[in-house]
């Protein structure tokens, strides 16, 4: 019942900032550049000319009716046509979409058992050097931005060592292993920015769970130290990791586009940088709302799970 | 009364200046505070005269002598066009810790009047910026830049005007929950019955008390700033041509990295992660004095 009340209110609340988005990201793509005819034309262009393209894209309709008829179509999957491909934008956003997300997936699963592993270790000897060494290391490698980390790992690996590839976009016809491997070098930088948030986190959550009176009480009755800290500890530990892990897919689609961009992958990220640096507009707003989706969906989803494992908010102690 | 206003009132002060004088003091006895701060500092003076000292003209370019390797004559080799990568990484600090500082400070300051406004008057407006903060935070800042830089063309004042756009509705947020931990106070509620205006309320009685919340947030901001502003830089569409900029030049070079010059990238690399680190480090000690 309060579940059901919550699940109505995260949803209404997830498509009123789905709606805002999709209204910044018309503004930013439709409203701002102004005469697009002109933007894609450049500044030496015949006015008739200018004013043909114009009319051929649309752009020269009503505000209003630009914004539904683009959201509208948006909605059922239909995603206009590129400016620069005269063809339709769809496809493009799903071949990306589907490349971006095997990028992420082995970032993914490099990330998450390393980085709560490296929290929960911290935590288990908060104070000493090694606390101090994956606290220190997981913080500066959170704040360097990608292309930094990506560079030196690509001087370091492809470069010097040659062990990996320093492109990402495997030959045709290669097979999952060999994707992967081509994957396992553009996946690092992401790990890195990943690591310290997630590892900072379950950090946080093992030292107050340890320092928590009912592991107290399950210690001096005098259960085993492993049945302890499964059942007890990090059982509650991690439960704030998780709704951590979900918002930091926002991180992740950030630094896809450098990462992509740094190993020449076809994603998603590539897909935006590509549109933007050709003004395709159709293309561009297709890639940046297709990421706002997929970040509203993946914070709704963690919204969810969090309520969900969390007995104190599925039975309606909070709020 | 009166007079027991006044010492009240001095009294008051002069805590607030001890506390501040501690607050000194324990910074400068932080060692992360004071590595930050000289890392801080050197690219700083770089910024301002690191031009007249390099050996060579850091916008020179040499045709005879390009993507030479590390010698006597350059340091760190030359690059694509000839010209001096030491020269260029020393002077390479200067658009990006123009650029970041003032998009910081702009969106601390509207962040801060929006937030002073929302944390005071409550209601409707602030249901509005915490959904706003929602969807501007549902895509990462480097691409709503991107975004923001393709609509109006690429300008150092539009990557400013972005970047604090974004930040308002954050910093807002910040200050609204530390001003709703004011209002309730009694000082408020006196300034209230001498009759003062909710504009003098907020920005003589309020502003000072929520500073040091104000001063944390701004000096995270100033990283993420850093952050955004190197890499739209490196994306293209941040600090243009001919910039000695560390982003830019990693962007000009890397397309030849598998020709093994290490040296055109290299440097701008460890630079950019020193100022980043260093600035962290000054906001993390900061933080962490505010905090106790």
């Amino acid at each position: 019942m309060i579940f059901g009340r919550l699940l109505a209110k995260r949803l209404l609340l997830s498509l009123v900032t789905l709606w805002l988005l999709s209204v910044l990201v018309f503004a930013g793509g439709q409203l701002l550049p102004g005469d697009v005819g002109r933007a894609i034309l450049g500044p030496l262009a015949d006015p008739q000319a200018v004013a043909n393209l114009n009319h051929e894209l649309g752009v020269d309709r009503p505000l209003l009716v630009q914004y539904w008829d683009w959201v509208s179509h948006f909605a059922i999957g239909d995603m206009s046509m590129s400016y620069t491909f005269r063809s339709p934008v769809a496809p493009f956003v799903v071949q990306a979409l589907t490349n971006s997300l095997k990028l992420a997936a082995v970032a993914f699963v490099l990330v998450v058992p390393l980085s709560i592993l490296g929290g929960v270790w911290a935590a288990l000897n908060v104070g000493r050097p090694i606390d101090r060494i994956i606290t220190v290391a997981g913080l500066s490698a959170t704040i360097l931005p990608e292309f930094v980390t990506g560079i030196v790992l690509i001087l370091i690996f492809g470069i010097w060592l040659r062990w990996l590839p320093i492109q990402a976009s495997w030959p045709d016809g290669a097979g999952p292993l060999t994707q992967i491997y081509y994957l396992i070098l553009p996946s690092v930088p992401l790990f890195l920015v990943l690591f310290g948030y997630i590892a900072r986190m379950a950090r946080a959550g093992t030292i107050e769970a340890l320092d928590s009176d009912y592991t107290r009480t399950a210690v001096l009755k005098g259960l085993p130290w492993r049945t302890v800290l499964w059942r007890h500890v990090l059982r509650n530990a991690l439960l704030p990791t998780i709704t951590v892990i979900a918002t930091q897919t926002g991180y992740l689609i950030g630094g896809l586009v450098v990462v992509e961009v740094l190993f020449h992958y076809q994603g998603i990220g590539g897909l935006i940088y590509t549109a933007a640096k050709g003004k395709d507009f159709p293309m561009l707003e297709a890639g940046i709302l297709t990421l706002g989706l997929i970040y509203t969906l993946a914070t709704l989803l963690a919204d969810l799970l969090y309520s969900a494992l969390n007995p104190r908010i599925h039975f309606g102690a909070v709020e | 009364m009166s007079v027991a206003t006044e010492v009240s009132g001095a009294t008051e002060t002069a805590s607030t200046r001890s506390a501040r004088a501690e607050r000194l003091r324990l910074l400068l006895r932080s060692p992360t505070f004071l590595f930050g701060m000289f890392v801080l500092l050197f690219w700083i003076g770089c910024a301002l005269i690191g031009a007249q000292l390099v050996p060579v003209d850091p916008y020179a370019d040499d045709m005879m002598n390009i993507l030479a390797p590390p010698s006597a004559d350059h340091w760190f080799g030359t690059d694509s066009l000839g010209r001096d990568v030491f020269g260029r990484v020393i002077t390479g600090s200067r658009d990006i810790l123009t650029i970041a500082p003032l998009a910081t400070l702009l969106g601390t300051v509207l962040g801060t009047a929006l937030g002073l406004v929302t944390g005071y008057f409550r209601g409707v407006i602030d249901d509005a910026i915490s959904r706003l903060v929602e969807a501007v935070l549902a895509l990462p800042l480097v691409i709503t830049a991107l975004l923001a830089l393709v609509a109006l063309g690429t300008s150092s004042v539009t990557v400013v005007v972005v970047i604090g756009l974004v930040f308002a509705p954050i910093i807002a947020r910040t200050v609204r929950s530390a001003v709703l931990l004011e209002r309730g106070l009694d000082y408020v509620a006196a300034a209230k019955l001498r009759g003062e205006g909710s504009a003098y309320i907020m920005f003589v009685e309020i502003l000072p008390n929520v500073m040091p919340p104000i001063l944390v947030e701004a000096t995270v901001r100033l990283g993420y700033a850093i952050f955004t502003v190197a890499t739209l830089s490196f994306l293209g569409f941040g600090i243009q041509p001919p910039s000695p900029d560390w982003g830019l030049a990693i962007s000009e070079s890397y397309g030849m990295i598998n020709g093994g010059f290490w040296w055109t990238v290299l440097f701008d690399a460890l630079a950019i992660a020193s100022l980043v680190v260093a600035v962290n480090l000054v906001a993390d000690a900061i933080h962490g004095v505010f905090e106790t």
